[in-house]
Order: structure tokens, then sequence, then C-alpha cells
């Protein structure tokens, strides 16, 4: 044995909430899965606006453009990558108790709770910390190429800067709202699927709905309440823009708070 | 120290734990034994809060274990040994135990060099063999230096040089005065390493004796005698009330009574003695016959099936 014993007293130390951070923290980064499915969100977000702005750039003379809003091509990435973060955030949890590391995390921290709050800060800082750079590059560099048909918004139009920095907080919540769905339903396929049916499928259901009906409910679902946030303009079929938001967050700490308690009742 | 006190787990109408209550006290090793699904796993994540009991309690140390401020230092555990992400390196498992706790990373690798995963630590836990899935298990249990081992069935996998390596582990870690509570299947095993026994079946708690009275009480009176004399010896032991069975090479298996009995009363008749040995039930078999009516998976006789 080479090392020398360490002293007994530093073996002795208490489980703080700071400590269980940057347990998680090492945990997000040790694993691959999460390189991967960050390096995808950040090619998304940047790629293909990039993309977009190309093509319509290249096709202009083909197409009537009015109505056309330069934001459009700008966030399509993020909205895109929030497939990503959204299946990264539940498998933060998930992906314990498919191979049973729950056990281990909670023999750790037997309070339960920490571990969430953890998982659930240090995922969404992570996601905007990439994201807000990820954006920003996206917004300018579609812009630039769309300049050339003066088809862009400078940074200064009003609600721009609102509407970028917006797409990073959006992810930044979806983070928060995945790995509460992950904490509620601790099974990867499960949690993946209810993502996806929030975000993706009940949405178009609403148009099945009589058009009154549908006016009223879906701006108050999930990703239409998050998409308020990048609208430059709003109609009576989207909330205002924090107001939105607000709403938004609002049902990333309901998930949570299911979440914490799903967590402290169920069996490990 | 642990304290069970009328402990009962209920998953839906199964009664996996009933109303067991015992002590594991420090300073000794102290064995868990009870055939397949008796519920020692059950009772081990009880101990550890990760199952909340339907009834009664469990403390560690006084109190319950969630209530310790550094967990880790309370009690060291190897419940089922895949209880770590496959896809996170043996060193990496480690360290994120520890930062929940302020371990220091000198700490993680004393346990690696430990338990002797110096060379694979930076490999994938997911492609670990069984033995070095219950080393790095070991490992973790012991990284907060814990006054509590609780170990369920931590040699399995293990080659003999790694069961012997655990015995002196787990002697050394009881002799250090921390509590030891080691739950195995291994009869052989456990009558190396354990001085106290905790025998449960279906849940219920069969036994708390030290693992002497435990074979004691199990064994019985059976004596084995040679002699050249044998027939007049069967004469002499019928006339005491034992009954004769005989064996090969000449060796009496005789029931009913004492070796000392026997030695006396050849004695006393003037016979020869060249072999005079009292039995004692190995720990299987006081096991077996302890356990044979609370069997959760029972097999067949060998007889019924023909």
């Amino acid at each position: 044995m080479s090392a020398v014993p360490v002293p007994a007293s530093e073996l002795r130390g208490r489980v703080t909430q700071l400590r269980v951070v940057r347990s998680e923290w090492t945990k997000l980064w040790t694993v691959r899965s999460t390189n991967w499915s960050l390096f995808v969100a950040v090619v998304l977000t940047i790629g293909f606006p990039i993309l977009a702005s190309a093509v319509i750039s290249s096709h202009w003379a083909e197409h009537d453009h009015r109505g056309f809003n330069p934001l459009d091509p700008a966030l399509v990435g993020s909205q895109i990558a929030q497939l990503a973060i959204g299946v990264l955030g539940v498998l933060v949890v998930t992906a314990e108790y498919s191979t049973g590391m729950i056990r281990a995390t909670l023999t750790a921290v037997p309070k339960r709770l920490p571990v969430l709050w953890a998982k659930a800060g240090v995922f969404a800082v992570v996601t905007f910390a990439l994201m807000l750079p990820s954006v920003l590059i996206a917004f300018f560099s579609s812009q630039s190429i769309l300049s050339s048909h003066h088809a862009s918004y400078s940074w200064h139009h009003p609600g721009v800067a609102r509407a970028v920095i917006g797409a990073a907080l959006y992810l930044a919540v979806v983070a928060v709202l995945t790995v509460g769905i992950g904490t509620i339903i601790r099974n990867t396929a499960g949690g993946i699927a209810a993502f996806a049916a929030i975000f993706f499928v009940l949405p178009p259901l609403m148009n099945v709905l009589p058009t009154s009906w549908n006016n009223a409910i879906s701006p108050y679902l999930p990703g239409s309440a998050g998409r308020a946030i990048i609208q430059l303009t709003h109609d009576s079929t989207t909330l205002a823009p924090w107001t939105g938001f607000a709403l938004f967050v609002g049902y990333a700490l309901l998930a949570l708070a299911l979440g914490a308690i799903v967590l402290l009742r169920r069996d490990a | 120290m642990i304290e069970a006190r009328g402990l009962t787990k209920d998953y839906g109408e199964k009664r996996a734990v009933d109303d067991l209550s015992f002590d594991v006290r420090p300073g000794i090793v102290t064995g868990f034994l009870g055939p397949n699904g008796s519920g020692k796993s059950t009772t081990m994540r009880l101990v550890l809060g990760l199952d909340r009991p339907t009834k009664g309690r469990v403390t560690v140390n006084g109190k319950p274990y969630a209530q310790h401020p550094a967990p880790l230092h309370e009690v060291g555990a190897l419940l089922e040994a895949r209880s770590v992400h496959t896809g996170r390196s043996a060193r990496n498992h480690l360290r994120v135990l520890a930062q929940t706790q302020g371990i220091p990373r000198s700490r993680v690798e004393e346990l690696i060099d430990m338990v002797g995963l110096h060379d694979v630590a930076n490999k994938r836990a997911g492609k670990f063999s069984l033995g070095m899935g219950q080393r790095l298990g070991i490992a973790c249990a012991l990284l907060g230096d814990p006054h509590t081992v609780m170990l369920d069935e931590p040699v399995n996998g293990l080659d003999p040089e790694g069961i012997q390596w655990i015995r002196g582990l787990l002697r050394g870690l009881a002799a250090e005065g921390r509590t030891v509570f080691v739950s195995s299947h291994l009869m052989s095993e456990m009558s190396l390493t354990a001085d106290h026994l905790i025998v449960i079946g279906r849940g219920k708690l069969i036994a708390d004796t030290s693992v002497d009275d435990f074979v004691a009480a199990a064994s019985k009176k059976l004596v084995h005698v040679r002699s050249p004399q044998s027939s007049a010896l069967q004469g002499v032991l019928t006339g005491l009330g034992g009954t004769i069975v005989e064996l090969e090479g000449g060796m009496l298996e005789v029931g009913g009574v004492t070796a000392e009995q026997v030695g006396e009363a050849a004695a006393a008749n003037g016979l020869v003695l060249h072999e005079l040995t009292p039995h004692l039930a190995s720990l299987e078999e006081a096991f077996m016959d302890l356990t044979r009516g609370e069997l959760e998976f029972g097999h067949a006789e060998a007889e019924d099936v023909a």
C-alpha cells in the first residue's frame, strides 16, 4: 500500500448540499451519455440555423417573404436541441434506477432530497451555460447570412435579446422539468415517452379539438407556454412572453415537487 | 451497534420480514443466516432506509440511519453488488460517493489499493467480472471508515485467495471494535468467520446465539467408536440404552450415549478402544436441521421425484 493512511477525522465529514452538488457534477461528467447528448445539442443549436439560413438565403428570389421572421431560422436549432436536453434530463435520474446505482446514491445521502435538488440544479446550470453561447452564435451567424437580403434583425431590435436569451432559458427549464419527470417515473423508456408526449404529442393533439377549445388550452401547455418567451409578438393564441415563461417554470417546479414526493415515499 | 425492534415489511400481500427483533453488537462478527428468500437482503435494506418498514424500527448506534450527519461513517454496506453505473469507471464511482461526504481523494486511492483494483480502476464498471465487482463494493463499504460494516454475501464470486482475504478483513474489523454484520450462504466460511449467529426463515427470527451454542444445540448425541472387541462393546452399549449403527472399517455409530459414558463403560468392562470421537454437527447440518421447516423455496427430496 503506497498512500499514507488518511487521518480518521477527515473521514467523518457531513453530507451537505454543496458536497452533494459536487458529487452530482462529477456524476454528470463521468458518463459518456452526457458528453454525447450535450455535443449533439450544441451542434443542433448552431448547425441548424446556419444551414436553414443558408438555404433560405440562396433561394431568396424564388419565394415570397411577407411575414418572414428572421428569428425563426435563428432559433429553430434550439427547439430541436430540446429533444437532446430532455432525454438527458430524464436519463440523469432514470439511469441510476436502471443500473441500481440509486441504491449507492441513497445510501450515501439517505435524506434523498439533496440529490434531487443537486441533479436539477447542476443540469440546469450546465444546460444554460452551454446553450447561451450556442444560441448567441446561432443568432449572429444566421442573421449575418440573411443580412444580404436585408431580412435580418439586429440585436437591438425590440424583443430580440429577450427572445434569444429566452431560448437558452427555455432549455434550462426543460432540463429541470425532465429531471422531475425522470424522478417521478423512475424508468428510462417511460420517462422519455412522457417527455415526448408532453412536448411533441399533446400540442398537435389539440388540433383535433374544436377551435375555441384548442385556442383556450394550447397556450397553457408546457411547451407552448415556454415558447412564449421566444416570440417577438403575441396574439390571442400565445401568452405574453414572461407570463408564459413563468407558467413554464411553474410546470417544472411542479414536476420537481411531485418527483420529491415520489423520491421520499417510495422504496429505493 | 444495530438494534431492530419488531421490524416488519410487507410487499403487498407478502410479508418479507415478520416482527424481527435482534441486536448486532460491536467487537464480534455476527453472521446472518437464512435460506433463499428468508428476508436477509430486505432486512439489510431496512437498516439503511432504502425500504421503509411497515412496522417496527431499526437504529444504528441509537439513531435511524438517515439521521446520521455522515452516514457512510456510520455504516458501510455492501448489498447486492451491482449498485454501480455501468458506464462509470471504478475510480469515478468511488469518487462520486466520497464527494457527498467530503471524503478526500487520497482515501479513494487507498481503498483501490487495499481491495486490489489498482490495475482496473479506470475501467468501466460494466466490464467488471463478478469478483472485481465485489471488490469494488467492498471498497465502497469501507470508504467512510465506518463504525458498522454490513455485507450481503461478500464472498460471492471471489476466488479462495479473495475469500481468505475477506475473512481476515472482517475479523480485523471486528477486532478494532467495529460492528460486523455479514450474511452468507457459505456455511463452512461462516463457521470460520462468525462469532455470533442470527438465523431467520420466512422473515421470522429462528435463532440468535453464538456459533458454538448453535452447533451444540443441533448436534445429535452421536459417538463414533472403534474397538477390536466390537461385539462385546456393542452388548455393553446396548445395555446402557445406546443404539448402534455399524459403519465401514469396524466403526460403530452410537446414539443416545455420550463419549464419556462409552469410555467409562469400556474401561469398566476391560475393553480396548482404538478410536472414540464425539460427533459434532457441522454448521451446515445444524442450519439445515433448523431451517428445514422454514424454506421459502424448497426442493423435492430425490426419492419423491423418482
